[in-house]
């Protein structure tokens, strides 16, 4: 837990959570990246690029808005361990969709 | 060990406030959910799909940069309505719930719009596998929010009638959560539905 008390506060717990400021910082940096992507996307020579550089800045809002919105960053490690383990379980049914299209799908795969 | 530990809420093994391991544990499942759907989009996307329903040519970007615009905005206006009940300041609560109930509201007008315009352009539930996947996954996320505005609007009339006073922090917390992960699953969805959709 951080003791900067430029970006975080304490409540009643002993959580320290962002402030307005911190909050308000992270939102601007949410609209530059979302205004980023949406330029990437009509730029032409940068397509075959696209996917790479649109999964690094998704992933990016994502990491913001679950560390700092949704304290991630700063509450107990069992809801990072949930949250992580319910992406794992997610990806772990993409494995299994893509083996029983791969094998018994008309379509086949992507 | 969080704020509702002061507030009377019910404690694990593990020092947090059940009722917030308890959405987690929700929101956890939600990620199979909501996998599943993205996922299976991915896999039909470009399947079935014959003119004049391309996705790269049906799928409006601007405006769905500007929802996406709204929802993220609504991220920052509940933490704001979170800071405000932490520290007691109920009025600007109340008008930051309200501030993020009316994006909610913004998000799925513009969600009513597109989808308005894909039936009338031809592209239903039932056209072809993209149109039944992509219907499915961003209709299930628009349920979500639409579940998430009335739970919003819920909070702002209790606290008129002055029900946030106990737990009230927790309540908001456990909101806010909800709130955050609708936000991103659409930053997924953004991504991987309308701009992976030229690729």
């Amino acid at each position: 837990m951080s003791t900067d008390s430029q970006t975080q506060e304490h409540h009643a717990g002993d959580i320290s959570h962002p402030t307005p400021k911190t909050y308000a910082i992270i939102a601007v940096i949410l609209s530059v990246v979302t205004a980023i992507e949406l330029w990437v996307y009509y730029i032409e020579e940068l397509r075959s690029l696209l996917i790479p550089i649109l999964a690094v800045l998704s992933t990016g809002k994502f990491a913001l808005v679950v560390m700092f919105y949704m304290h991630l960053k700063f509450d107990h490690k069992v809801f990072s361990r949930l949250l992580v383990l319910g992406i794992i379980l997610a990806f772990g049914t993409f494995l299994a969709l893509l083996t029983l299209f791969k094998f018994s799908h008309p379509f086949g795969l992507l | 060990m969080s704020e509702a530990s002061h507030e009377g809420g019910h404690h694990t093994s593990l020092g947090v406030d059940s009722r917030k391991l308890g959405m987690w544990i929700f929101l956890a499942s939600e990620c199979l959910l909501f996998g599943t759907l993205i996922f299976t989009f991915l896999l039909y996307r470009n399947k079935g799909i014959e003119e004049p329903n391309i996705p790269a040519e049906i799928l409006d970007i601007p405006v769905t940069t500007a929802s996406t615009f709204v929802l993220l905005m609504s991220s920052f206006s509940i933490v704001l309505a979170l800071h405000a009940i932490q520290t007691g300041k109920i009025k600007s609560f109340q008008r930051w719930i309200l501030t993020t109930a009316i994006g909610g509201i913004v998000f799925l007008g513009f969600q009513t719009y597109e989808f308005t315009e894909f039936v009338q352009g031809g592209l239903g539930l039932s056209t072809n596998v993209f149109g039944s996947s992509f219907f499915m996954l961003t209709g299930t996320h628009g349920f979500h929010v639409a579940i998430g505005v009335i739970w919003l609007l819920a909070l702002y009339f209790s606290s008129l009638r002055g029900g946030l006073k106990v737990d009230g922090a927790l309540k908001v917390d456990t909101m806010a959560l909800y709130w955050h992960f609708v936000d991103i699953i659409w930053i997924v969805i953004f991504t991987v539905v309308y701009l992976f959709a030229v690729v």
